[in-house]
């Protein structure tokens, strides 16, 4: 068995509203092969097995692991393609290093997001064909009722709400792979168009395209890979009842259970203590609140009273999403979780540029599948 | 299910169940609209039939030609080389004789699909050649067609292309001398 697994290579390509310069190949070939390129690996001689992340409905293709081969450098070899999000792909990369059996592992998730151009009624597809579907709501619903629940039972104000807004579109201004950056005020956030109440259209991720790559290690081969390997100390991983009828819709406990699991590993007790900044999930403004309570940052109630006073902001006591989230760069599909991970490591490497935090030594990822699921992922990464 | 089995076991459905309602069921049907952008690649490679030419992309380390082209070469991780025009003309690689259609229709005169290997893409021999195309043949006897056929592309009038695939109506028997 391998005790410790590195993160030893990432590369990315994008994030921006739409890129039809290249196909969904190119795009995924551009991301890996700066991520083989930084780790120093060659994918065709070292890389061992590769994982990639995707939708058939989001792709437009079915059984779509066949078509992810060429483009990874991975035809011929130990590949599988995972219905989730990009934590659930990092997990697994991470748990096939860990099992011995592999010491180099690439995982790839991307976004075509423009290329899809019924992405509701492909979302629709999500609600239960038989209870849910026949109502004929957009899937958006299941968000504005769930923000609507965890308003109630915390307190939290939609102005709260707002200010994740403001603050991720603002930091994504920092960041030149980010489509949406913006400095907006919180009533231009508070005065758009209602989507749900009390969701508000400005409140959600606009859709984005990109790829991710990165490349994982055992730590005998990341000795001679990086001198600076990026840790992961610890993963979980946790769905909820699917059920709309049954779910607690307040609180996310999918999400406290995956990060109560990541924490054991990592021998957390306290991460407010331990962890100097998080990237969460913010694919609409609450759920960043929601999440970091339910990570146990916060006490439930409290997350919105500290964003607004700029608990979480880069130079708060908690950065959360300074790359701008899901908010500032996009709404990525399955590389979601991918796209934070990318913004931890750059962050633990020193490489963040203009938005760098100073003295981080362990950083938190948190990714959450989309309406209408309670699907939800933890990784915890350290230098 | 075959007529050979007399007896099946359970309880058969009919039309008229359905229709009585005896028979409960949701129907739905997808929305799913894609405009998949086609890059660099796939769109010189489209743009190409619309001229009736057939690209394909080469790479001289794996002594390899792909069609439809690519950016990358699988086997080596590289660039591709260039990107080459190949003759429409080749060598049936494989077929088969389909008796059910796309939409699910049983017929008696079947559609031969077939992968056939470009000429052209046969100039680098040097390991294995993947120069070849996936389409149709037509204007040929089902009965008549084997393994190292060879066959020449029948092209939509230039007028009537508009950079797909179909460009390429099917392919056709080389008449040997």
């Amino acid at each position: 068995m391998n005790e410790r697994v590195a993160i030893v290579g990432v590369g990315w390509a994008g994030f921006r509203p739409a890129t039809p310069e290249l196909s969904y190949k190119e795009l995924m070939y551009d991301a890996a092969v700066r991520a083989y390129t930084d780790a120093g690996v060659n994918p065709r001689r070292d890389v061992e097995s590769f994982v990639t992340v995707a939708e058939d409905f989001h792709e437009g293709v079915s059984i779509f692991d066949e078509y992810v081969p060429d483009q990874l450098g991975a035809a011929l070899k130990s590949m599988q393609t995972i219905c989730g999000d990009g934590l659930h792909g990092l997990a697994t990369a991470y748990m096939l290093v860990r099992t011995g059996q592999f010491d180099i592992v690439a995982v790839e998730g991307h976004s075509k997001a423009s290329n899809l151009l019924t992405k509701d009624e492909v979302t629709a597809y999500a609600q239960d064909p038989v209870l849910n579907r026949p109502l004929r709501f957009n899937t958006h619903f299941v968000a504005g009722m769930e923000m609507n629940r965890y308003l109630y039972e915390t307190g939290t104000t939609r102005a709260q709400c707002a200010a994740v807004v403001v603050k991720n579109r603002f930091n994504a201004l920092a960041n030149p792979s980010a489509a949406y950056g913006a400095d907006l005020a919180l009533e231009d956030v508070l005065s758009g168009p209602m989507l749900s109440t009390p969701l508000g259209r400005r409140e959600v991720a606009d859709h984005a395209d990109g790829a991710i790559t990165m490349v994982l290690a055992s730590e005998q081969a990341a000795q001679h890979l990086t001198d600076i390997p990026i840790w992961i100390e610890g993963v979980g991983w946790c769905n909820d009842s699917p059920s709309l009828e049954s779910r607690p819709w307040g609180q996310a406990l999918y999400t406290t259970q995956a990060a109560q699991m990541a924490y054991r590993q990592a021998r957390i007790n306290n991460p407010l203590q331990v962890i100097d900044f998080a990237e969460v999930d913010d694919i609409y403004a609450y759920k960043e609140l929601q999440t970091l309570e339910a990570l146990g940052f916060f006490r439930p109630g409290e997350a919105g009273e500290l964003t607004a006073d700029g608990f979480t902001t880069p130079a708060g006591e908690l950065p959360v999403n300074v790359s701008g989230g899901s908010l500032g760069w996009g709404h990525l599909f399955e590389a979601t979780g991918l796209a934070r991970a990318l913004e931890v490591v750059l962050q633990l490497r020193g490489e963040a540029g203009v938005r760098q935090l100073e003295d981080v030594e362990v950083g938190l990822v948190q990714s959450w599948r989309g309406i209408p699921t309670t699907s939800g992922a933890v990784a915890i990464l350290s230098n | 299910m075959t007529a050979n089995i007399k007896d099946f076991p359970g309880t058969p459905l009919s039309e008229k169940d359905f229709k009585e309602g005896k028979i409960l069921f949701n129907h739905d049907a997808l929305k799913g609209d894609f405009a998949w952008d086609t890059g660099i690649a796939i769109g010189s490679y489209l743009a190409a039939l619309k001229d009736g030419v057939i690209l394909g992309a080469a790479c001289y380390t794996c002594n390899k030609i792909v069609v439809p082209p690519r950016t990358v070469c699988e086997w080596c991780f590289n660039p591709m080389d260039e990107y080459i025009p190949l003759m429409d003309s080749g060598t049936i690689n494989t077929f088969s004789l389909c008796y059910v259609t796309w939409d699910v229709k049983r017929i008696e005169e079947p559609e031969i699909p077939a992968v056939i290997m470009l000429d052209g893409a046969s100039s680098l021999d040097s390991g294995p050649i993947m120069g070849g195309i996936m389409h149709l043949l037509g204007e040929v006897e089902p009965e008549q067609v084997h393994i190292g056929m060879r066959v020449k592309a029948v092209w939509k009038p230039p007028e009537e292309r508009e950079g797909s695939i179909t460009d390429i109506l099917y392919f056709k028997p080389i008449e040997e001398e």
